[in-house]
This record gives C-alpha cells, sequence and structure tokens, in this order.
C-alpha cells in the first residue's frame, strides 16, 4: 500500500508538467485549454482535476500491462502448467476501493460546480441580459433592456456578467464559447435555458454552433467582442440611430424591394433575417468570411469582397442557408456590397 | 438455396457474419470519405448535404448493422457449444431474427441509391431536424423503417439466446459454472431485452410524425423535441453495453486461453458484468448535460456514470491478473485481446472525464467525444470481435486463419487506430465541434486532421490484410485439430471444428468451471457423456423466416412513398404495404397451421457422420 502512494508522489511532477503544457494550449480565443474568462476558468480546472486522476490510472495500469507482458511470456516448447489461481479477495477489495476513492475526489468538486455554473443570474441588477435566438444558420442577439437587436456578433461589456437566455426559432442548435463558458444547447418550443458568463479582458472569443442542424451546422460561427464600458455604451447607442439608404437611387430601390423584406436596417426594414446595422463594422460576413485587409487564408477578405462573395451566391459560401440567390444587376450588386461596406457604426472614438 | 432455408445455429452465425462483415465494410468506407473530406482545411470533396449523410449513415451502419451482427455471429457460432447444446431454444425464430436484420440493412441501404438520399441527421436523430418540417425528402423515412425492422431481428436475437443461455445448458452446467463469453451474451441479451422495445417505440412515434403527420416531436404543435433525446438514449446508452459486454467476454476467453491460466476473480467478474449492465439503464442522461436538465439531475447522472467506473476497473485488473503468472502466448487473437486493455482503458478514463458534467459543457459535441466513443467502440468493440474471429476461426470453419498476416494486420490495424483518434482527443479541447463538414483555415487544426486522415487509411489497409486472409485460409484444406489452440478450456473445444449439425453426439456432463480444462487435468482425454448414444431430433430447414421478413421489407417501401406513389390509384403505398403485411402474416399462418416435427439422425448415421469429412 504504502508503495503505491509513493509511486504516486513521484508521479506528481510529472502530472504538473503535462497541465503546464497543455494549458498553454491552442488558440486563446477558441481554445477550452486557454481560459479567458471565470466560467471557462472553473471548468478547465475541473478538467485539469480529472485529466491528473485519470493519467495517475492509466500510468498504474500500462506499467502493470508492460511488467506481465514482458515477464510472463511464453518460452520456446514451454509445456508447464501455471498454478490455476482461482483469484484473492484481497486483491479485488483493493482494486475496488481505490476506484472509488478517486471518484470521490473527482465526485465533489463536480457536484460543487455544477451548482456554481447553474446560478441564476437574470435578476441581477448588474448583469446583461441577452437572449440569444438560433437560426438555420446565423444567431440572433438580443438586449431587452436596451431594446436592440443584432446578429452574428455578441457585444458585451466586458467584465460584466452576461446572461443569457437560450432559444432556438427552428432546430436545435448550441451555443458554444470555448474560450469565455462551455456550451447549452438552445430547444425548440419555450422551454428557454440560461447560462452566465463574463470576459474580465477585451477581445473578440470565437463561438460555434454545436449541435447538428443541417448541412451548414460547421459553418455556424459567430463572435463574441468583449469592449469596455464606455464603447459599449456608444455602441449600443450608436446601434439605435436610423440608417441612410444608398446614394445612387438605383441600388437604393434594389436595397428597399429585394433586401428590407427580410432584413433590417436601422428603423427600416423586417425583423425576419439578421439585423445588417453596423455590418461593416463586424469582423466577418455570414460568421465565416473573416474581414481583413490582409487575407492570408481563402476564407478571408475585405469586408467589400466578403459581402460581394456573399450576396452573389449564399449557397456557395453556406449551403442550405435560406437566404437564396437574389436576382440583381451587376451594378445593384456592386453597389449594395459597397453601401454595406460602408455602413459601420460611429461608436469608435 | 440452403443457406435461405437453414435453422441451424452456426450456419445463421456464418450468414450473420459475412452480412456484418459487408456492412462494417460498407460504413469503412463511408469513415474513409468521411476523413478525406476533413484532411485539409475548406475541402469539398463531397458536398455538405453528403456529408451529414455520410455520418449519419456511418454511425448507423457501424453501430447497429456491423457491430451488432458481428457479435451475433460469434453468439450463434459459440454460445450453444459453450454451454453444450444441440441448438438454440428456437431455431427458426433464430433464422428469422437473422432476415428481419437483413432486411432492414438493405432497407436502409436503399436510401444512398434514392434521389431524395441517405437519412443525414446523425444517427442520434434528434427531432426536431429528424421530423418532417425539416428533414423533407425520403431519407430520414429509411431510418425509421430501417431500424425498425432491423430491431425486430435483434429483439427476437436476445429472446431467443436468453432462453436458450436459461433452458437448454448441459447436465452439470450450473450458472456458476458458464464460461464468460456466454455470461456476457446472456447479459447482453437481457439489455437487449430491456432497451430495444424503447428504441421500436421511438421509431413508431418518428414514424407517425413522418407518415401519418402526427406531433410527437414537434414543439409547433404541442410536441417535445427533449422527449426524443430522452426515449433514444434510454434506449442508446444500454446499447452501448449492449456492444461491449460480449467483446469483454472474448477478452476473458482469449485472455485465459493464451495465458494457459484459469480467469483470475471469476465470481466478480460475473457480478461486475451485471452491475454494468444494471448501471447502463441508469445513465442516459449523461449524452445530456447540456439539453438544460437542471442542475439537480446533472449531478444526479454525473455521479452514477463516473460508478461505472468501478465495476469495469475490476474487469480490467481482473484481466491483467490473469495474466499474472501464467504462461502467455501471442497468437493473433491474443495480440487484439492484449492490445484491447491499454485501449479500453483509455476510452474508459476519457469517459469518467466526460462524466463530469461541467467538464463536459467543454466536451460535449467535439472531437473529445469522437475520440471517447472510438477508443471503447473501436478500441473495444473492434479489437473484441477480431480477437473473437482469429480465436474461434477454426471452429466455424475448421481452419486456422494466417498466424504472420494476422500479426501485420493487427499491428496495421492498431497503430493506424491511435494514429486516428489519439489526436482527435486534443482537436476537441483546442475547439473543434463533432459532425462539421469542414473547418475554416488557420484555427490550428490542419496538422492534426491530417494526421487523423492518414491513421484512419491504415485502418482501411489493415481491415483489406485480414479480407486477404480470410481469402487465402479459405482455399487451404479444412483440417483444425478439434482443440487446435492445445489450451482449450471450454466445451467448444471437445467437438470437430467445423461441428456437426448436431454438435454433440452426446451432450457432456459438466464437473466444473472450465469444463474441459478439467477433464483434461483429471488426465480424461474428453468429456464423460450424460446419455447414451441414441436418435438426435434435428429441426426442419424452412424459408418461412425470409418470406417473413421479405414482407416487412415490402411493407416498409411501401409506407414511405405512401403519399409520392398516385399512379393506377391514389395512396397506392398503403396498397404496397398492406400486400407486405399480408405476405408476412401469410407465412406466419402457414408456419401455424403446418405441423412440422423435424427430423431424426439415427444413431447408425451418428457413426458416419461423427468421423470428419
Ligand atoms: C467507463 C465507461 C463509460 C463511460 C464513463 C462513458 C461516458 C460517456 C459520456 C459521459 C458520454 C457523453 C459525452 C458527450 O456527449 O459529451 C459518452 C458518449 C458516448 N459513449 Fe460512452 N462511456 C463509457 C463507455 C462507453 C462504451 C463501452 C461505449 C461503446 C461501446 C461508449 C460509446 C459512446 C458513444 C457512441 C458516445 C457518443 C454519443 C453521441 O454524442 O453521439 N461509451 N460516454
Ligand atoms: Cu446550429
Amino acid at each position: 500500500m504504502m508503495n503505491r502512494w509513493q509511486f504516486l508522489k513521484r508521479l506528481t511532477p510529472l502530472l504538473a508538467l503535462m497541465v503546464l503544457v497543455l494549458s498553454a494550449c491552442g488558440r486563446a480565443d477558441l481554445s477550452a485549454l486557454n481560459p479567458q474568462g471565470p466560467v471557462a476558468q472553473e471548468q478547465f480546472g475541473l478538467m485539469k482535476l480529472a485529466f491528473s486522476i485519470m493519467i495517475g490510472v492509466v500510468v498504474v495500469v500500462f506499467a502493470l500491462c508492460l511488467f506481465v507482458i514482458v515477464r510472463f511470456r511464453r518460452r520456446r516448447g514451454d509445456k508447464s502448467i501455471p498454478k490455476q489461481v482461482e483469484g484473492s479477495h484481497k486483491l479485488e477489495i483493493i482494486w475496488t476501493v481505490i476506484p472509488i476513492i478517486l471518484l470521490i475526489i473527482l465526485g465533489v468538486p463536480t457536484v460543487q460546480s455544477v451548482f456554481n455554473l447553474s446560478k441564476d443570474h437574470s435578476n441581477d441588477p448588474d448583469a446583461v441580459k441577452v437572449i440569444v435566438t438560433s437560426h438555420q444558420y446565423w444567431w440572433e442577439f438580443e438586449y431587452p433592456e436596451l431594446g436592440i437587436k443584432t446578429a452574428q456578433e455578441l457585444v458585451i461589456p466586458k467584465g460584466k456578467i452576461i446572461t443569457i437566455e437560450a432559444k432556438t426559432a427552428d432546430v436545435l442548435h448550441s451555443f458554444w464559447v470555448p474560450s469565455l463558458a462551455g456550451k447549452i444547447d438552445t430547444n425548440p418550443g419555450g422551454n428557454a435555458n440560461r447560462m452566465y458568463f463574463s470576459a474580465p479582458k477585451e477581445g473578440v472569443y470565437l463561438g460555434k454552433c454545436a449541435e447538428l442542424c443541417g448541412p451548414s451546422h460547421g459553418l455556424m460561427d459567430f463572435k463574441v467582442k468583449s469592449v469596455d464600458d464606455a464603447s459599449f455604451d456608444r455602441w449600443a447607442a450608436a446601434l439605435q440611430k436610423p440608417v441612410a439608404m444608398p446614394s445612387d437611387p438605383v441600388v437604393a430601390a434594389a436595397f428597399e424591394s429585394k433586401c428590407l423584406v427580410c432584413h433590417a436596417v436601422g428603423d427600416k426594414g423586417g425583423p425576419l433575417y439578421p439585423n445588417l446595422t453596423g455590418i461593416g463594422s463586424r469582423d466577418s460576413v455570414g460568421g465565416i468570411l473573416i474581414n481583413t485587409d490582409d487575407p492570408k487564408y481563402s476564407n478571408e477578405g475585405s469586408t467589400y469582397d466578403n459581402l460581394h462573395r456573399w450576396i452573389e451566391n449564399p449557397d456557395d459560401i453556406k449551403p442550405g442557408n435560406l437566404m437564396g440567390k437574389i436576382d440583381l444587376t451587376q451594378q445593384e450588386l456592386d453597389g449594395i456590397a459597397k453601401y454595406l461596406s460602408e455602413l459601420t457604426l460611429d461608436n469608435e472614438k | 438455396m440452403d443457406w435461405l432455408t437453414t435453422v441451424d445455429h452456426k450456419k445463421i452465425g456464418i450468414l450473420y457474419l459475412i452480412a456484418g462483415g459487408f456492412f462494417f465494410l460498407v460504413g469503412g468506407l463511408e469513415a474513409l470519405l468521411i476523413r478525406i473530406q476533413l484532411w485539409k482545411p475548406l475541402n469539398d470533396f463531397v458536398s455538405a448535404d453528403t456529408y451529414n449523410e455520410l455520418i449519419t449513415m456511418h454511425g448507423t451502419t457501424m453501430i447497429f448493422l456491423a457491430a451488432m451482427p458481428m457479435l451475433f455471429a460469434l453468439m450463434n457460432a459459440v454460445v450453444p457449444l459453450q454451454i453444450g447444446a444441440r441448438d438454440v431454444a428456437f431455431p427458426f425464430v433464430n433464422a428469422l431474427g437473422f432476415w428481419t436484420f437483413f432486411f432492414g440493412a438493405v432497407l436502409l441501404n436503399v436510401s444512398w441509391f434514392t434521389s431524395t438520399g441517405a437519412p443525414a441527421a446523425g444517427w442520434t436523430a434528434y427531432a426536431p431536424l429528424s421530423g418532417p418540417a425539416f428533414s423533407t425528402g425520403h431519407g430520414m423515412d429509411y431510418y425509421v423503417l430501417g431500424l425498425q425492422i432491423a430491431g425486430i431481428g435483434t429483439l427476437i436475437g436476445g429472446i431467443n439466446f436468453l432462453v436458450t443461455i436459461i433452458n437448454m445448458r448441459a447436465p452439470g452446467m450450473t450458472f456458476m459454472r458458464m464460461p464468460m463469453f456466454t455470461w456476457a451474451s446472456f447479459i447482453t441479451s437481457a439489455l437487449i431485452l430491456f432497451a430495444f422495445p424503447a428504441l421500436a417505440v421511438g421509431l413508431a412515434a418518428l414514424m407517425f410524425d413522418r407518415v401519418f403527420d402526427a406531433n410527437f416531436f414537434d414543439p409547433n404543435n404541442g410536441g417535445n423535441a427533449v422527449l426524443w433525446e430522452h426515449i433514444f438514449w434510454i434506449f442508446g446508452h444500454p446499447e452501448v453495453y449492449i456492444l461491449i459486454l460480449p467483446a469483454f467476454g472474448v477478452i476473458s476467453e482469449v485472455i485465459s486461453t493464451f495465458s494457459r491460466k484459469r480467469l483470475f476473480g471469476y465470481s466478480s467478474m460475473v457480478f461486475a458484468t451485471i452491475l454494468i449492465g444494471f448501471l447502463g439503464f441508469m445513465v442516459w442522461a449523461h449524452h445530456m448535460f447540456t439539453t438544460g436538465l437542471g442542475p439537480v439531475a446533472n449531478a444526479l447522472f454525473s455521479i452514477a456514470t463516473m460508478l461505472i467506473a468501478v465495476p469495469t476497473g475490476i474487469k480490467i485488473f481482473n484481466w491483467i491478473f490473469t495474466m499474472w503468472g501464467g504462461s502467455i502466448k501471442f497468437t493473433s487473437a491474443n495480440l487484439y485481446a492484449v492490445g484491447f486493455i491499454p485501449t479500453f482503458v483509455m476510452g474508459g478514463v476519457t469517459g469518467v472525464m466526460l462524466a463530469a458534467a461541467p467538464a463536459d459543457f467543454q466536451y460535449h459535441d467535439t472531437y473529445f467525444v469522437v475520440a471517447h466513443f472510438h477508443y471503447v467502440i473501436v478500441g473495444g468493440l473492434i479489437l473484441g470481435i477480431f480477437s473473437g474471429l482469429h480465436y474461434w476461426w477454426p471452429k466455424m470453419f475448421g481452419r486456422i486463419l494466417n498466424e504472420t498476416l494476422g500479426k501485420w494486420t493487427f499491428w496495421m490495424f492498431y497503430i493506424g487506430f491511435h494514429l486516428t483518434f489519439f489526436i482527435q482527443h486534443f482537436l476537441g479541447l483546442l475547439g473543434m465541434p463533432r459532425r462539421i463538414w469542414t473547418y475554416l483555415d488557420g484555427l490550428g487544426f490542419n496538422e492534426m486532421n491530417l494526421i487523423s486522415t492518414i491513421g484512419a487509411i491504415m485502418m482501411g489497409i489493415g481491415t483489406i490484410m485480414f479480407i486477404l486472409n480470410v481469402v487465402i485460409t479459405n482455399a487451404k484444406p479444412q483440417n483444425a485439430a478439434d482443440d487446435p489452440w492445445e489450451d482449450g478450456r471450454t466445451l467448444e473445444w471437445t467437438i470437430p471444428s467445423p461441428p456437426p449439425e448436431y454438435n454433440f453426439k452426446q451432450t457432456p456432463l459438466v464437473r466444473g468451471y472450465d469444463a474441459y480444462w478439467k477433464e483434461k487435468m483429471d488426465g480424461h482425454k474428453g468429456m464423460t457423456p450424460a446419455e447414451p448414444i441414441g436418435s438426435i431430433h434435428m429441426p426442419s430447414p424452412s424459408i418461412l423466416p425470409f418470406t417473413m421478413s421479405l414482407g416487412l421489407f415490402i411493407t416498409g417501401f411501401g409506407l414511405m412513398y405512401s403519399r409520392d406513389w398516385t399512379f393506377i390509384t391514389e395512396h397506392i403505398g398503403f396498397y404496397i404495404a398492406g400486400l407486405g403485411l399480408l405476405i408476412t402474416f401469410g407465412s406466419m399462418f402457414l408456419r401455424s397451421v403446418y405441423d412440422d416435427h423435424g427430423f431424426h439422425i439415427e444413431p447408425e448415421e451418428l457413426e458416419d457422420k461423427g468421423v470428419k469429412a
């Protein structure tokens, strides 16, 4: 017995090292191993605990296996018959009790954490409430207290607790921001799920849909943008301002008759599909075409190029999405892409 | 023709093996296509729709049409022999079980060739995506009806094994003398008995939603989508243990034989098997931690799930201590069995990690889970099946598989397997969700996915090597000894390879655990018979199981197209469905009115047949 514990003790530095190596893993804005907020931090703590215990178990079992295989392999021509051992109560009790102890070590913090992470902050006056509604294949974020709605990019004030009410407009999806929090399914039919998280640091964090929801399930990405309080207030205010229509009357007519039946900008248009107010300020088009003036990958391009690509044939980008190809002349297409790429929110100061 | 009418458990075992092996190849091909699609970012080797069809059919095929039947193949080939029986309790029902499985499987795969394509809502078929509103076309209809028909086969097969094991044991074969594989088959059959009706109910409800406009799972009309998750996993989690327990049984037999030692802690092994089976029913909601069941449910299901690690641990250590002090021979069969242990341990520990609900909020539906369940299903179940096939091949076919090629195959498959799946743990932790058709460039997923694809190709090569081995071996003469491994411990090794139709000329008398080993140690050549040589009663072959299943197949077809087909008259599909049912019930009727007494093999015939051909 004594030996066993000493063995484990000797193992601890190794385990600590493994955990260290792991914790530096992955992109800070995407990896569950590189948590950027308290909720993900707590989950990561539990993962580390489980991981350490399990590495211990694996090492012990592998060592035993290896020893047995090497030590007791049959020599050529060996006809001897080993002793037929029936079993050993002592040993069997040992390997029943030790796992139970290990499970208690893991089980207690698990249960604590389950209750901790299910706290309901929806009545907390300091928390920011957001109603998340998932759609095939985009995300809608509504701030009921501020009376604003946006899509694809969840802007949050840094450090504040964000409480999520998650719903879906169609099938099951799952709201997941690995570096800030775990995931929660969005169930249809009125039963909203709740979750909370916060991001102490400013930055953009990647979010994904984690529940098979149709052909473009894997492309249903979104961003969480954490900004300081003042920027957040400016952003919220800017979002509520009316928006000017395209200056070219042909483009304006096309935009109003072909786009605003579903989309909204400012106080105009329909609420059916993603709200486009401020789309020129977003980090991506459709969640997956990354806006950058210095593209490195084929899913990147300038805001204008990305919008152009998307409007020209959305089905090429996200198969099965409900926008469909819109009938536009080249001039209308160029004009709308240009207009939208310039449709920024003047909230930076 | 012989094969269409057979009711002999050994032949049915071979049928299961051929059909299951075929679907294993189909599922494997689907897996390779999936991995090819993912070998680089933003690949468009297959379309998004095709990709979802591939993952759905891969999962469904591997679980229901490959793993289950291959286990049934081993159970059919071995269980009656291990308990000293002449056949299963209901040979006719046994044949019926095979044919319903087979026609259900064919029906499911026909979907590939239809214009609306294969089902694409994942093997878990979560509503409402699987419902009529979001899965238009007939793909999901094939899933619902194909699995329903195949499920009937599994259910009656399970019941048959339960009755066989309870009623047909040779004199002296008490429950606590039964070989571990038989025990595992027994518990598995019990799980089938309780789990498959849940699946049948779920599929029936989904069929009503799809074919008859019901609203069980449609939230817009008062249905409940989460209900499907519960029904599915109440079946689905036990299903996982239905699969793994027989593999545990195989490992116990193989390790003990090739260590020349009796199984360490037999009674605790039996107890652990029962306990795993029982707990398997208590943990379904660990697949639903993120569904929002609330902290109380999540905490309870977390703890219940973790508990399964205890009996599983008991089994692992008992296997290691079976080898301890033994004389271990590394045949191909034993390589698979020994390779199984560390692999399964890794799948088990990630299982416990998943069981911690708050951490599962991160793991769930990512590649971490994909890695976990492939470590248990491939690293556990498939290695177990390969081990069992190499081990019992001489008993089933009278020929020993080529050992050298067998070992090469093992290493190819084993290394390929770890290359494919080990790295996927990290992919998941770094943020790659599962079931995604493609991933963006620059997220840091590229290299790991490439490695994973290379591993998958190695597994594919390994599988082809196995088939090659089968073909080569088949060309050799049928000359395996009764006890080809020389250290056989259980009853199947006391009779010729392959066994005669009636298995045992005289039912053996069992005098202890590891009955044959005991006789050998007492210096006897074979078993003491429990009866004088006499005439043996055999069941007659029958085509009716085939026609009954064919009828169900036709019914399934008709139901699916009941709305589309309007030539001749409206709703012609319903008439076709009716015709199918008529065939099925007609066959049942014939079976009831026609009194078939079977036939007898007389002692004189036994003398010539007993001598091996
Ligand atoms: C020590 C034993 C085991 C434990 C503790 C365990 C635990 C779990 C848990 C907690 C999950 C849910 C993960 C998630 O969805 O996030 C899971 C998923 C899964 N497990 Fe296991 N498991 C064990 C054994 C097995 C075995 C023996 C098999 C198969 C032969 C298996 C197959 C699966 C499959 C297929 C899934 C994926 C379900 C899906 O999302 O489609 N598990 N397991
Ligand atoms: Cu989604």
